[in-house]
């Protein structure tokens, strides 16, 4: 059972089931929901009752893109250790150490984050 | 994998790849990548490579994919216009993908038939995964270890030099680029 | 269920002859639907009409009261009203983008329900991987959100979300290190693996197996309130600074969507804490049949989860907002560090005491009844004095 294609079955069933439902319930909506005639405040965007002062889409704090970066830098990280966490068993004290000199390469990298202020939110 | 479950996955990572080039906003350009990635992935997930289909889902559209939108909006990119003072640049680009289509080609004339022999028990498993990495690949995922490290002094480097970092928000994009037409 | 399946296609109720391909197919696509309609939808719906009536009762009032019995219907009424409702899309929105963008936050909650292991052989796929797939799900949920808030083209929704986004994918990393306990003891991914490793009385619990896998289980539970924007950690949605974050623009049904998907992942990450640690289905073998033993397990299962879903609730009643940036320092200061000590000491854990250590156990598992003791004495003290204030305010 646990083989090949078939087990991935009721994921591809799940991806089909939860598109028929929010499309069920949004054309349900169509049906019920009041058509109101769309005027230009209606559709403007919300900023608590002021007129919209120039659009979203500007430019954003650097801080966001280091939290991005050192969650790219971590997430790989546990990806690597992923196989090794599974096979720790068969690669016995070599593979321990192997992770361990992995680890601590890393663990520098958060220090000198922390000692650089990149994990303030200031 | 069913050749027909190949063909679906094979369109919609075509299509989605030919989103990424044909539109005009970055941010659609991003999103049609990640929708080619994560097919990427259920393709990896059909031929049996399960764990590497989900490291590649996890890496590439949970993670850089959020990196990619974090910078378009650093930059604050918006919808591009036609390139067209850079020739220099089409002509490199038109030959790369040539080259690339060249190579692909010859691939697939040089391919041989699929292997007859059944796959391993534990093709694709974390555990052969690991197998490699820790005994044949050792160097490379030891050197990973340090690529990783200077990726992340570097960008903490790069972040520091940008003005206005200790700021609670950037400025907005008119006054700046006033600013920055008054100044240059 | 293939066993049961198999005895009815040879009795022939499918017809003389039937393609047993065809019949699995149908079996696991209903069995899905099931799951789908019955638990996922419903569970997220009446979890709300649930947590109004805890909160009610933490903040001594009453909480809904007038739909159905002690206000039972009130979910109903709830979606009833937002299916009735206009939806609105802003003139200045990106409207393919803004209507997608529901859609792959409740597809993020729905995809976990399919490796569930509800019972020993109620589970949808058992991936070999699960615990991998279970990972990877939130980067839909991290893609739709910053959808929503970059396509409504609204200040307060794009802050919203590009906050939730940094807010999700930072405690993915505390998250997904808190794991490693339990895979480094197990040496497997799989949901029903992890499950068969421990056994049903607490002393066998990957909880108190040593004191790392304590630890991570803390921070695990603590990162799934933050990966699901649950009180003290809902900044992406605080309602004085931020309107309601990126759904500020959402009406109607889209809005639902996100608040059910949101509700829907706080039994996600109950079941995930609950599967790692605290023993999954696990249920002293009582009975010979195996039907009647996987429903005792499906009701443990399910009664773990949802007293888990219910601390939840209960600190989302009692502690107040943190600041974003007590938010990040509590993920990259304590718990990323934290968890990297987990990790390296559990491996070291496993090479002294390949087969666990029954004498840790006993103590970690006294330990734990320790502090649940002092805990249930100290509510019981304030119990008491609530009581005198409330003889004295009847009304409320």
């Amino acid at each position: 059972m646990s083989s090949g294609v078939a087990v991935w079955f009721p994921i591809g069933v799940m991806i089909v089931g939860s598109a028929v439902v929010v499309g069920t319930m949004v054309s349900i909506n169509r049906l019920l929901g009041p058509r109101g005639r769309d005027s230009a405040v209606k559709s403007e965007a919300f900023e608590c009752g002021n007129p919209p002062s120039g659009g979203a889409w500007g430019r954003f704090s650097v801080r966001f893109y280091l939290t991005a970066i050192l969650f790219l830098l971590f997430d790989v990280e546990l990806v690597f250790l992923y196989p090794w966490a599974v096979a720790l068993r068969d690669l016995g004290m070599f593979g321990f150490v192997e992770a361990l000199v992995f680890i601590a390469v890393l663990a520098v990298g958060l220090i000198y984050a922390w000692r650089r202020g990149a994990l303030d939110w200031t | 994998m069913p050749l027909w479950l190949f063909a679906f996955f094979a369109i919609i990572a075509v299509v989605s790849a030919l989103g990424v080039i044909l539109q005009r906003h970055p941010v659609h350009c991003l999103l049609a990548l990640a929708l080619a990635l994560l097919d990427i992935g259920a393709l990896f997930i059909g031929l049996g490579a399960e764990a590497l289909g989900f490291l590649q889902i996890i890496i590439y559209v949970g993670a850089i994919m959020v990196l990619f939108l974090f910078v378009i909006w650093l930059l604050n990119l918006q919808r591009e216009g036609l390139a067209t003072e850079r020739i220099g640049l089409k002509v490199i680009g038109t030959l790369a993908a040539a080259a690339l289509g060249a190579e692909l080609c010859a691939l697939l004339v040089h391919a041989g038939p699929a292997p007859a022999a059944p796959l391993p028990v534990d093709y694709g498993s974390l555990r052969s995964l690991a197998r490699l990495l820790f005994a044949n690949y050792l160097v490379a995922f030891e050197v990973t270890s340090a690529l990783l490290l200077a990726a992340m002094v570097g960008a903490i480097g790069l972040a520091r030099r940008i003005p206005g970092t200790n700021a609670v928000a950037a400025p907005p994009s008119d006054v700046a680029d006033r600013l920055r037409s008054a100044a240059g | 269920m293939q066993a049961w399946l198999d005895s009815l296609i040879a009795r022939g109720a499918f017809g003389p002859h039937p393609s047993p391909d065809l019949i699995y197919g149908a079996a696991i696509a209903i069995a899905c639907a099931l799951v789908l309609f019955l638990v996922a939808v419903p569970f997220a719906s009446i979890v709300t009409w649930v947590e109004r009536r805890v909160w009610a009762r933490i903040q001594s009032r009453i909480g809904p009261n007038r739909v159905g019995p002690n206000g039972f219907l009130q979910w109903l009424a709830d979606g009833f009203k937002h299916i009735c409702k206009e939806d609105v899309v802003p003139a200045e929105a990106d409207a393919p983008l803004f209507r997608l963008a529901p859609y792959l936050v409740v597809l993020a909650f729905i995809l976990p329900w399919a490796v569930m292991p509800f019972a020993s052989s109620l589970i949808l796929a058992d991936l070999n991987i699960g615990i991998l797939y279970i990972t990877a799900v939130p980067a839909l949920t991290v893609i739709g959100i910053l959808m929503a808030g970059w396509a409504s083209n609204n200040k307060w929704s794009l802050i919203g979300g590009i906050r939730s986004a940094a807010q999700i994918i930072s405690y993915e990393i505390p998250a997904g290190l808190a794991i490693f306990p339990v895979v480094l003891m197990t040496g497997t991914l799989s949901m029903q693996g992890i499950i068969r490793a421990q056994g049903w009385a607490p002393d066998r619990w990957f909880l108190f197996a040593n004191p790392f896998c304590f630890v991570a289980a803390v921070i695990l539970f603590i990162s799934g309130l933050a990966e699901n924007n649950r009180t003290p950690f809902d900044l992406p949605e605080a309602e004085s600074e931020l309107v309601a974050g990126f759904a500020t623009e959402y009406s109607s049904m889209r809005y639902l969507f996100f608040f059910m998907a949101e509700w829907g992942n706080m039994f996600i990450a109950a079941a995930i804490v609950v599967t790692l640690f605290l023993g999954g289905w696990q249920f002293p073998a009582i009975v010979q049949s195996p039907r009647l033993m996987n429903l005792l397990q499906l009701a443990t299962f399910m009664l773990k989860c949802l007293f888990l879903v219910f601390v939840s609730m209960w600190i989302r009643g009692t502690l107040p907002r943190v600041r974003i940036d007590q938010m990040m320092s509590l993920c990259w200061k304590y718990f990323v560090p934290i968890s990297f000590i987990n990790l390296l000491g559990t491996a070291v854990w496993v090479a002294i005491f390949p087969d666990g250590n029954r004498f840790t156990q006993w103590l970690m598992l006294s330990f734990g009844v320790a502090v649940v003791l002092l805990f249930l004495a100290r509510v019981v003290a304030f119990t008491r004095r609530a009581r005198m204030e409330l003889y004295f305010h009847p009304t409320i």
